[in-house]
């Protein structure tokens, strides 16, 4: 008999989302599906809109990343203006999106991941989280909830606010950078960065337990996609576009960013509000690439800092050409914390970074204007269009979740195929298949521009649409 | 010789929220009340346009009145005894500020003059939390045709601060109010595009009298607008010459 399993809704993520694991006959794993079940439409209500006024409502997409929003959106409003904005301005724009990296990662690794990996994925759900993590290994705890801290501080101290700071705008950044305030960020880095050498320390010893996992959470050719600078080099603010194949190999290089719908096309299915990008040449679903943490480190030559440089070399050295498990974007996730506290410091101990011209002013001198960074989760795209007296017309946002919606099918269909077995339902198991779409980090808040939470839902279908089993869990 | 009439000397006496205070005739409620450092809200009300008496938040209690009177459009008289900060008074005006809040479209979070907004601040001298009425979300439009100014509807509380400054100040009666009740918006002549005007002089004063998001200077972005008053004091004086 064909059942169908449903878990609803997949906690621990950002946002609200739904697995259904299709049965075969013999009550094996056929197919699986994502579905992504909320739609909030933000680029309807910026219609109208002033465009200055965009880094501040699509910051509002989401509360864990508003700075890639605003800055993507603030990059965005440069291209509309037609400016090129003051070096430091630049300088200060990546300062506060590294550490948002900072933040956003340790979130994912510390607060979201590491209940899984050192409770165990069988380990009981009541204490899987980041109290439970905290009862048991203070240290990581305190760590993790440190690390997120001071990258929260370090945007507080630029941006006047931890979560939706109205800093960053078009042209620029509205205030310049203070020695006092400056000197702040500095002494705040070292414990930074021994917090997140230790705690790569700690995953690279403990990797090898979790062999099984490494081989099955989505571990499958796909292509990658992401930002590198001029050199080829590890980039989170601007760059170029690359696309490399499961091998490692670079198919698209150097690509001007405001140029990514030659590259990318976007389908989208009936299951779910998220939709499919994918890269055109290979056309869909075979054009499936991953993009974030993971990628990045991927598609990238060289990081550019010293010890992540060390870090990505080892990193590289996992599998020949690319890194294939989505394991890894925890790992990838935590050199790129090294990095981003590196280059903030070498971006703080430049003189430049004090200086006032901060601000370039402009109206709207171009109708169409495209954004484009990385965000913690990803490339992230702002696309708008404004008429005659800066009013938008059209805005379209991809959502680095977005782009990882058709890799993430495939990783739950894999995972699911391995631990699942049809005929009843563990709560193990299941946890796999939600671990692997955390091993992704996606924020569906961001993707379907959707918020919400709610508790996991498990439900087993058989093909007429009964109801045979159900696990209901807060 | 016939006798000379005399400037009127008298003084009224009075009471306001049980202080003993003296008026002069002619005097309103208002008046007296900042002449004593007593402070009542208000949104329309600047000193030195005429009196508008809308957005009724400056109602008081009169003792021996069942009706609530507002205080800037109220003469004051011998012996009244004039309540301002009643439990009735406060719940009324917090009423006010949530119908002005559901009327339009003010999302403070995104709105250029987030921290700079009158009707935000006064929400919160008021302690309005929530808004208890059905936001009605009308579909009202932003006019950025001008070339340094923007008018937001979704933002206005029609309170023809700008109105009266443009008209009774700057000489220039731009602005105006079309339309009636619900459908009131301010215009521009006779409703055309601000940057169509024939008769804006783009002094800018209705930009920096307007006490919300409504006029702006365009090239803001969220909580960056902040409006410059200090010629506020002058408007008598201003009108005077
Ligand atoms: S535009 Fe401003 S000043 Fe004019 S009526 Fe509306 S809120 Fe008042």
């Amino acid at each position: 008999m064909t059942k169908t399993i449903t878990i609803d809704p997949v906690t621990r993520i950002e946002g609200h989302a739904r697995i259904t694991l299709q049965l075969d006959k013999k009550g094996q794993v056929d197919d699986a599906q994502f579905h992504v079940t909320q739609f909030r439409g933000f680029e309807k209500f910026c219609e109208g809109r002033p465009f200055t006024e965009m880094p501040a409502i699509t910051a509002r997409t989401c509360g864990i990343c508003p700075v890639s929003h605003l800055m993507a959106s603030s990059k965005a409003c440069d291209d509309l203006m037609a400016v090129d904005i003051p070096p430091t301005a630049d300088m200060l724009r990546r300062l506060m999106n590294l550490a948002q990296l900072t933040q956003s990662h340790a979130l994912s690794f510390f607060h979201l991941s590491s209940p899984d990996m050192l409770l165990g994925w069988d380990s009981d759900p009541a204490q899987r989280h980041i109290f439970g993590v905290a009862a048991k290994h203070p240290e990581l705890a305190v760590d993790g909830v440190k690390l997120r801290k001071i990258g929260q501080t370090i945007i507080e101290i630029l941006g006047g606010k931890k979560v939706h700071p109205a800093w960053m705008v078009g042209g620029g950044v509205n205030a310049p950078l203070t020695e006092e305030t400056r000197q702040k960020m500095l002494d705040m880095l070292p414990e930074a960065l021994d917090i997140a050498r230790r705690t790569i320390k700690w995953y690279k010893q403990t990797l090898g337990q979790f062999g099984e996992e490494v081989r099955t959470f989505a571990n499958f050719p796909s292509m990658f996609m992401g930002l590198v600078d001029k050199s080829g080099g590890l980039e989170h603010y601007d760059g170029y576009l690359r696309v490399t194949d499961e091998n490692g190999k670079t198919v698209e290089d150097m690509i001007d960013p405001k140029r990514f719908h030659e590259v990318l096309g976007e389908a989208v299915e009936k299951f779910s509000y998220m939709k499919f990008p994918y890269y055109k040449a290979r056309g869909y679903p075979d054009g499936m690439y991953r993009v974030g943490p993971l990628a990045r480190l991927n598609i990238s030559d060289h990081a550019g800092t010293p010890i992540a440089d060390q870090e990505l070399a080892e990193f590289k050295d996992l599998h020949r050409g690319a890194v294939l498990s989505s394991f890894q974007y925890h790992y990838a996730r935590l050199i790129e914390i090294i990095f981003a506290i590196e280059r903030m410091k070498q971006l703080l101990e430049d003189p430049m970074i004090l200086d006032p011209h901060v601000r370039a002013r402009a109206r709207g001198n171009r109708n169409e204007g495209i954004g484009v960074a990385e965000a913690p989760r990803g490339t992230l795209i702002h696309h708008y269009k404004i008429n005659d007296d800066g009013q938008i017309t059209w805005a379209n946002l991809i959502i680095a979740t977005g782009h990882n919606n058709l890799a993430m099918n495939r990783g739950v269909k894999q995972v699911a195929q391995h631990f699942v077995d049809g005929t009843k339902l563990q709560e193990g198991m299941l946890n796999r298949v939600e671990a692997v779409i955390r091993c992704f980090d996606p924020c569906l808040s961001c993707a379907t521009h959707a918020m919400g939470q709610m508790p996991l839902h498990v439900q087993l279908v058989d093909p007429t649409g009964n109801v045979v089993d159900e696990v209901l869990r807060d | 010789m016939a006798r000379q009439k005399l400037p009127p000397t008298q003084t009224l006496t009075m009471k306001i929220d049980d202080v003993d205070v003296t008026a002069k005739p002619g005097q309103t409620i208002q008046d007296v009340a900042r002449d004593h450092d007593i402070e009542i809200p208000g949104l329309c009300y600047i000193d030195g346009l005429t009196i508008w008496g809308a957005c009724r938040l400056c109602l008081v209690e009169v003792e021996g009145m069942r009706k609530l009177l507002a205080a800037c459009s109220t003469e004051v008289a011998e012996g009244m005894i004039v309540h301002t900060d009643t439990e009735r008074l406060r719940r009324y005006r917090k009423m006010v500020i949530e119908m002005l809040f559901a009327e339009r479209n003010h999302v403070c979070s995104v709105c250029v003059s987030n921290g700079h907004c009158d009707l935000q601040a006064m929400a919160v001298q008021l302690g309005v939390d929530h808004v208890h009425l059905p936001y009605m979300n009308p579909d009202v439009k932003v006019d950025s045709s001008h070339d340094r100014f923007r008018l937001d509807h979704n933002r206005c509380i029609l309170c023809t601060r700008c109105v009266r400054v443009c008209g009774e100040i700057e000489g220039a009666a731009t602005k105006g109010v079309g339309g009636r009740g619900i459908n009131a918006r301010i215009i521009n002549d006779l409703n055309m595009p601000w940057g169509d005007s024939q008769t804006c002089t783009s002094c800018g004063k209705c930009v920096h009298i307007c006490p919300t998001g409504a006029l702006v200077e365009k090239g803001t972005a969220a909580a960056e607008m902040k409006k410059h008053r200090s010629f506020l004091p002058y408007l008598t004086v201003m009108r005077e010459s």
